[in-house]
């Protein structure tokens, strides 16, 4: 089932500077989300991070916490996701990579959901409360099958970029400000200075999410690494439109894909 | 104990977001200079005997004996601690320990309000600003500790999120601390979250057994039969069973909140209807579906209804040590009502579940025999909602 065509995380990062948007499976269904990662990708968008709603998303704001609920209160089972994505595939050829909490993966058996991952065309997962400390629990496995499981960075990372760095896969999720995701005015952290210690260490992509909303927010942070992933602001065009949100998302991922490719 | 990477067995680590690594890890390590500092802990002391008033007692509960007709029973009243709970005993080692590390504001989770009350009372003496997240279905139930907490000076933020319970109170302050670390202390409630936390909270909370230990063999010669207490994340049952885990022929029973019965979805008995899981930084077992969504779980008892447990008795449990047994909403309003009349000491309804379960096992032991109930708090909070139960609206 694996399709050979299906392009890899490194892929997505040589068309300028790579442009990821994020999108809750199941947000307000399942039909729409595959509308909507089309549209994304025929728009511009590099590499998609797909959520798999969690029930207690402690790394999210309020925008992707209603996404989450909207989604589990329709019925959505990590099943019912990765039988989505085998159905994608059959089209689809754009990167597309996880994004869930480690209990999902866990709770269906480390095993199973990563071999599942790799058999659907999955190419990586991210979980944000699985720190460097305790990447054993799913790293071997995800070698195993080929996933990549994907690492981040904080701004209170310091001292610990290099290390997380020197060993990350696919690429690297600089997370952009202190807090949960969610739109901000203003992103205050030194993002160039652990962009340069991470290319001293290691050669990875180095994408910035958390907080990025506007075309002028892509641009400035795409200059400062190799791309910008952006969440909160699509989910919240998806929360106002519903099953009628696909061309506002096609529209937004246009704008925001041309902002960041000529941002150098 | 804890290993290097915080485990217990299999339970524990840190599963947490990046953004909070260097924080636990910062916490750690002053957490391990100051516990052996002698200023440090001298001033801990001062503040436990002369603020919050330690020791506590350990009170022959000689009508309660009688009536039940078996086993000698001792009561642990932590109920007569400044603040009404043990929570005073972790929150005031924490306190100190932010203010050595040069933190100004404390957060805290808060379920029946026990935890709250003992934050803002601590930030209040220190005189650090305080914000307590509750859960907003916790802040009607127990509508008197939110005034308590915004008396002492903290500001209480209701939680709408989720079930708007115990569970989303520790999600938002979570979420909170990893917007702001550089002068923040996130004074966890429980032997839960992630490594230190569950280390911590047991280490400030193990005056209790050090004192049960000390007090009943200087009353009978000999250490308990059994020592019981409730448990939501674990806090006062670790700290009751600590020094006794080495004590092979003491048994040590960890009463879980049954809500409607272990047999309905409106439970919060983790160790009898959940299964191993990651969750609020640790690996533990907790109440989830087939696909490791958290179940909405359910208590009487603001501060049992969580779905998870501390990793150490995660690993007490597997290895045997202790048992862990369901007491339901209806036996934990008997025991409420029956400790109140038999003793004239009205029990927190989270600590009448470990009562309701002595009333059970002490008629099949002998009178020779010893239980020690640890009272983790006292119940004027809960009236009303007793009341409630029985069907009678009473204004508070």
């Amino acid at each position: 089932m694996n399709n050979t065509s299906q392009k890899s995380i490194r892929e997505a990062f040589t068309n300028g500077k790579a442009f990821i948007p994020f999108l809750t499976c199941g947000d307000p269904d399942l039909e729409t989300t595959g509308k909507l990662v089309r549209a994304a990708a025929e728009n511009g968008a590099d590499l998609i991070e797909l959520g798999i709603p969690f029930s207690d998303p402690t790394a999210e704001g309020p925008v992707i916490q209603g996404a989450n609920i909207r989604a589990l209160s329709g019925g959505i089972t990590t099943d019912k996701i990765f039988d989505f994505v085998r159905e994608l595939r059959k089209d689809v050829t754009i990167p597309l990579v996880f994004m869930t909490y480690a209990n999902v993966v866990f709770s269906y058996g480390a095993e199973r959901f990563i071999s599942t991952c790799r058999e659907i065309g999955i190419a990586g997962i991210i979980l944000p409360d699985l720190p460097f400390e305790e990447k054993e629990e799913f790293l071997p496995l995800c070698r195993q099958y080929g996933v990549a499981l994907i690492s981040l960075i904080a701004p209170t990372s310091d001292n610990r970029i290099a290390m997380i760095a020197k060993e990350a896969e696919g690429f690297l999720y600089i997370v952009s400000s202190l807090g949960v995701t969610g739109t901000r005015s203003e992103i205050t952290t030194d993002l160039s200075s652990i962009v340069k210690v991470v290319k001293e260490t290691a050669d990875i992509p180095c994408a910035i999410g958390f907080g990025i909303s506007t075309p002028e927010q892509a641009k400035k942070m795409a200059a400062l690494a190799d791309g910008v992933i952006v969440g909160s602001a699509i989910v919240k065009i998806i929360a106002e439109h519903g099953r009628e949100s696909v061309p506002y998302v096609a529209e937004y991922v246009k704008k925001m894909k041309e902002a960041v490719k000529a941002s150098f | 104990m804890a290993d290097k990477k915080g485990r217990f067995g299999v339970h524990g680590g840190q599963y947490i977001p990046e953004t909070l690594m260097n924080a636990v890890i910062e916490l750690e390590e002053a957490y391990n200079h100051y516990k052996d500092d002698p200023e440090f802990n001298r001033e801990l002391t001062t503040l436990l005997n002369e603020y919050a008033g330690r020791p506590s007692g350990l009170y022959y509960a000689e009508k309660l004996t009688k009536a039940l007709g078996g086993a000698k029973i001792y009561l642990k009243r932590e109920d007569l601690n400044h603040t009404g709970s043990h929570k005073i005993n972790n929150v005031l080692g924490q306190a100190l320990l932010a203010k050595k590390m040069g933190k100004t504001r404390l957060i805290a989770e808060t379920g029946a309000g026990q935890h709250g009350v003992a934050t803002a009372t601590a930030a209040a003496l220190l005189n650090m600003e305080c914000v307590v997240f509750m859960g907003e279905e916790d802040t009607k139930r127990q509508a008197l500790n939110v005034y308590r907490m915004r008396l002492l000076g903290a500001k209480v933020v209701p939680v709408t999120s989720g079930t708007a319970t115990l569970k989303d109170a520790v999600s938002e302050a979570m979420r909170e601390w990893t917007s702001r670390i550089a002068d923040t202390h996130y004074c966890l409630g429980s032997v839960m979250g992630p490594h230190p936390f569950p280390t911590i909270v047991r280490d400030f909370q193990a005056v209790i057994s050090k004192e049960i230990k000390e007090q009943i063999l200087a009353k009978e010669h000999r250490l308990p039969d059994a020592v019981i207490a409730c448990v939501g994340g674990g806090s006062n049952a670790m700290g009751s069973f600590y020094n006794f885990i080495e004590d092979k022929e003491v048994r040590l029973i960890g009463c879980e909140a049954a809500g409607r019965g272990i047999d309905t979805f409106e439970t919060a008995a983790t160790i009898n209807t959940g299964r191993l899981g990651i969750f609020h930084g640790m690996k533990s077992y907790f109440c989830q579906d087939k696909y490791g969504q958290i179940a909405p779980v359910y208590s009487i008892s603001a501060g049992l209804d969580y779905p998870g447990i501390g990793p150490e008795h995660a690993n007490l449990h597997d290895t045997g040590r202790a048992e862990y047994v369901p007491v339901t909403d209806e036996e934990a309003v008997n025991a409420f009502e029956f400790l109140s009349r038999t003793e004239g000491i009205i029990p927190a309804i989270e600590s009448a579940h470990a009562v309701a379960y002595a009333m059970k096992l002490a008629p099949e032991m002998t009178k020779e025999q010893i239980i020690v109930i640890t009272i983790s708090g006292r119940g004027d909070k809960d009236c009303a909602a007793i009341a409630r139960y029985r069907g009678e609206d009473i204004h508070e």
